[in-house]
């Protein structure tokens, strides 16, 4: 296999698993006010991804450092055309992070709050706006012969897009949930288990209109009714465990539907990283094919073979790791299991 | 301002802010990582007691620290696309290794340290601590390999066919001789930063204190703060010197003009002087106009080739120089004003913390403890000094790298092959309008600094608490509940 065409597969699956990972923080972090609920709950939800949820982050930066590495102009012409919502994406992710981090440091229920509705906010933003870029991406958006992306900020807000943002929104939400179920005990489980079937049936209708969609007017591949077949079975079987209260089975079930999401996406895409609503000419290419017109997105092959290198090394030491991280922080918590708050406040103690 | 200029300051604002936490987390990590060790090995509860007081004090700058640099792995393609387009076959490559190999194994084991007291055994959690600090500071390496290659673009070659530079030998990349000094003298900078931070805050408790009450128990944990950050301070002080010594050396040879342009230097000139003062237009104007009223006779031929006599090549004849070897039409003189200046502080800082780190350990010197006030303050204040000379030395190195975004490598320059270089200004995005990238550099501008607000109350809150009162952590069951919770 042409080595780009592996990378543009190692992208996928970088981005899989951000969106699996991240995907469950974002939805914890916007469910804080209806399944949180109370001070306690909220808490609760904020320590089940206090330990992992830096590192779930790492995901991002790996797919965008390797989209940078691997396939430049892709890399180039994204994250320029886009430059909007990514910036937006970016001041949620900054403010969220530190949000996580500072809002417990201080003893203060004002304080708390404010940081939280940070949270909350910085939660949804990029929930919504991934699956808009995503849409786009594979919509095709206007792109002139250099690469360059022609197109404003108001062409990324169209129909199809803006369903993508929905869909995305409504995975997290299940997939937060479910995740919730899965980690909690008490009240915190039990509105969690609640929302998940709400959630999970919400993420059917939205996924099924929208992968059919993509399908039917923008896909290159055939095969990629199988990826759709595969979502769709993913997220069917998240409603359908959230509903028998098989949270395990759930998760395992909304996992198997980002996968097949992102195949579907991918998929569609191929053998375009990018393509060109102005002029199909001026598609970006995985690769090079005889008789297609386009730029060649990806680095040369000596950048690909090192990378091929790197990647095989440290990704299953990643992923042993940061598995081992779930296992030491795989009980569940609940509300009595807080300690009390102890940290300093802003007045000076005695 | 166009948007190449707002690009500009927004990659200066955003690099030099994200840039004074970053060394903070470098030693720190490390110097914590030290603290657990000395309590896991002695028992000694002044140890414990100083890895939670600094390694609270850690995770505050951490968190800002992470944040604000998701921004710089973005911003080379949201403004700098063009620049992205040229490099990325090359420079992605350390950049994607910095994410995969250093962030998530710092981010990961942050999170088993912050939350694994009661989780995991002593060892395992000390473990955990080095592969933090280990993956921190591992990051510091890719990153500044990738900035190496523009200073000193090395392994790469261009390609009039895709128009880009490509690479030819990762090896090179990874072990460019500008790398191999530039990740030494920031590592040993970050250590001076921790040490002085270290010493700072234990000398403000160690005066605080033994005014009170000079029995009070708590002393023997700060002197040993204040010591062990001065020791650390004169340590590393000495390897930054000597590290920057020999990257000048090689500076003079690889960016002759970024160093010419560091020494006003605009003539050539034998036994070139190191000038202390300088007047005249050095905001790059006019160089005909600068005088140096001070100088040590020779220093800067010294500095430059170890030979006190030697001649070295001012900006004029550099100017002709590069403008035969590459674009004939573009001026190769950097910001003078900003280059001088940011250069002579950049040693006058460092010089500054060093002499506090030596008064402290004098003050502490054969047991004893030191209730000077002074002592306190200057201590407290030479908290600063290193991060400021930190981040002059980056604005140093970037301003004086101008007007080129990759500086071309003189050694491998061939006559009739296209070397690889480019000027900042074919670097900046087409995609992205000025309104666009004027807005983004406000906004995170202020956003950066409300949470540089926060920050700030929350480090000096924590400092003036003091080192918390603490219990020996047990490894609970699945039921208990949890020592640390946000």
């Amino acid at each position: 296999m042409d080595l780009a065409v592996f990378w543009f597969i190692l992208i996928g699956v970088l981005w899989t698993g951000y969106l699996v990972l991240e995907g469950f923080d974002f939805g914890v972090g916007m469910l804080m006010p209806i399944v949180g609920k109370t001070p306690k709950g909220k808490r609760v939800l904020l320590n089940t991804i206090g330990p992992v949820w830096d590192g779930n982050e790492v995901w991002l930066l790996t797919a965008g450092g390797a989209m940078f590495a691997a396939f430049p102009e892709w890399y180039a012409t994204l994250f320029s055309g886009f430059y909007l919502p990514l910036f937006l994406i970016l001041l949620a992710l900054i403010t969220r992070a530190v949000a996580i981090e500072y809002r417990s440091k201080i003893n203060d229920e004002k304080w708390r709050n404010r940081w939280d509705l940070a949270i909350i906010i910085s939660s949804w933003i990029p929930s919504i706006l991934w699956g808009v870029a995503f849409a786009n991406i594979v919509r095709g958006v206007p792109i002139d012969q250099t690469g360059t992306y022609t197109g404003g900020f108001f062409n990324l807000l169209n129909p199809f897009a803006l369903l993508g943002g929905l869909v995305t929104l409504g995975i997290f939400l299940s997939h937060g949930s479910i995740f919730i179920a899965l980690k909690t005990k008490g009240d915190v489980h039990d509105r969690g288990a609640a929302w998940a079937k709400k959630f999970s049936i919400a993420a059917v209708v939205v996924g099924a209109v929208w992968a059919l969609w993509l399908q039917v007017a923008y896909s290159n591949n055939t095969w990629t009714w199988g990826a759709l077949v595969v979502a769709a079975l993913g997220l069917i079987g998240a409603a359908w465990f959230s509903w028998t209260g098989k949270f395990g089975l759930a998760f395992i079930a909304n996992v198997v539907a980002v996968v097949g999401a992102v195949t579907l996406i991918f998929g569609a895409l191929f053998p375009n990283v990018m393509p060109s609503s102005t002029n199909p000419d001026f598609n970006l290419l995985v690769h090079s094919v005889v008789g297609v017109h386009g730029l060649v997105a990806s680095s040369s092959h000596t950048t690909l073979v090192v990378m091929t290198w790197v990647a095989g090394i440290f990704t299953p030491i990643v992923l042993a790791y940061q598995a081992w991280a779930y296992w030491v922080f795989k009980r569940r918590l609940s509300e009595d299991m807080l300690p009390e708050h102890n940290e300093l406040t802003f007045a000076k103690s005695a | 301002m166009d948007a190449l200029e707002l690009a500009r300051w927004q990659f200066g604002i955003t690099t030099v802010y994200h840039f004074v936490l970053v060394p903070l987390t470098l030693g720190l990590s490390i110097l914590v990582a030290v603290m657990q060790t000395a309590w896991v090995r002695t028992g000694k509860e002044k140890w414990l007691r100083l890895t939670k007081f600094y390694g609270k004090l850690l995770l505050i700058n951490f968190a800002l620290g992470v944040a604000t640099g998701i921004v710089q792995e973005f911003q080379f393609g949201m403004n700098w696309s063009e620049y992205s387009r040229y490099v990325g076959d090359i420079f992605g490559a350390p950049l994607a290794m910095e994410a995969l190999i250093a962030f998530f194994l710092e981010s990961t084991f942050l999170g088993l340290w912050i939350f694994g007291w009661d989780r995991l055994s002593k060892k395992v959690h000390l473990t955990v601590v080095w592969l933090f600090a280990i993956g921190t500071n591992l990051s510091a390496y890719f990153i500044i390999a990738a900035n190496s290659w523009m200073q000193h673009p090395v392994g790469t070659a261009y390609n009039p066919k895709t128009g880009r530079a490509e690479m030819k030998n990762i090896w090179e990349v990874l072990g460019n001789n500008t790398t191999l000094l530039a990740f030494p003298h920031v590592i040993t900078t970050a250590f001076l930063v921790a040490g002085g931070f270290i010493a700072g805050i234990g000398a403000f408790w160690l005066v605080k204190k033994s005014r009170a009450n000079k029995d009070d128990v708590d002393i023997p944990l700060y002197r040993t703060a204040v010591r062990m950050g001065a020791a650390v301070m004169i340590i590393a002080g000495v390897g930054v010197i000597f590290t920057g010594d020999l990257q000048g050396k090689l500076m003079f040879k690889q960016q002759p003009i970024k160093m010419a342009a560091a020494e006003g230097l605009i003539n050539t000139e034998t036994s070139a002087g190191f000038s202390l003062l300088a007047v005249g237009n050095l905001a790059g104007d006019d160089p005909a106009s600068v005088k140096h009223l001070i100088s040590i006779p020779g220093l800067t031929s010294w500095m430059a080739t170890g030979d006190s006599n030697a001649t070295v090549k001012g900006i004029n004849e550099l100017q002709t120089e590069y403008a035969t070897k590459y674009d004939p039409n573009a001026t190769y003189r950097p910001n003078l004003a900003v280059t001088y200046w940011s250069f002579r502080l950049m040693i006058g800082f460092a010089a500054f913390a060093a002499a506090t780190a030596l008064a402290g350990l004098w003050l502490t010197r054969k047991g004893k403890i030191t209730n000077q006030t002074w002592f306190s303050k200057l201590a407290v204040w030479s908290i600063g000094a290193p991060f400021l000379g930190a981040s002059l030395g980056w604005i140093f190195t970037e301003m004086g790298r101008q007007p080129f975004v990759v500086a071309p490598n003189p050694s491998a320059f061939v006559d009739g092959v296209d070397p690889v270089y480019l000027l900042t200004e074919h670097g900046v995005s087409k995609a992205v309008s000025t309104f666009e990238v004027g807005l983004t550099m406000v906004v995170f501008t202020l956003i950066y600094a409300i949470l540089g607000v926060f920050w700030y109350r929350l480090m000096v809150r924590y400092a003036q608490e003091g080192a918390p009162q603490v219990t020996e952590p047990v490894v609970g069951g699945d039921d208990d509940p949890l020592s640390f919770a946000y």
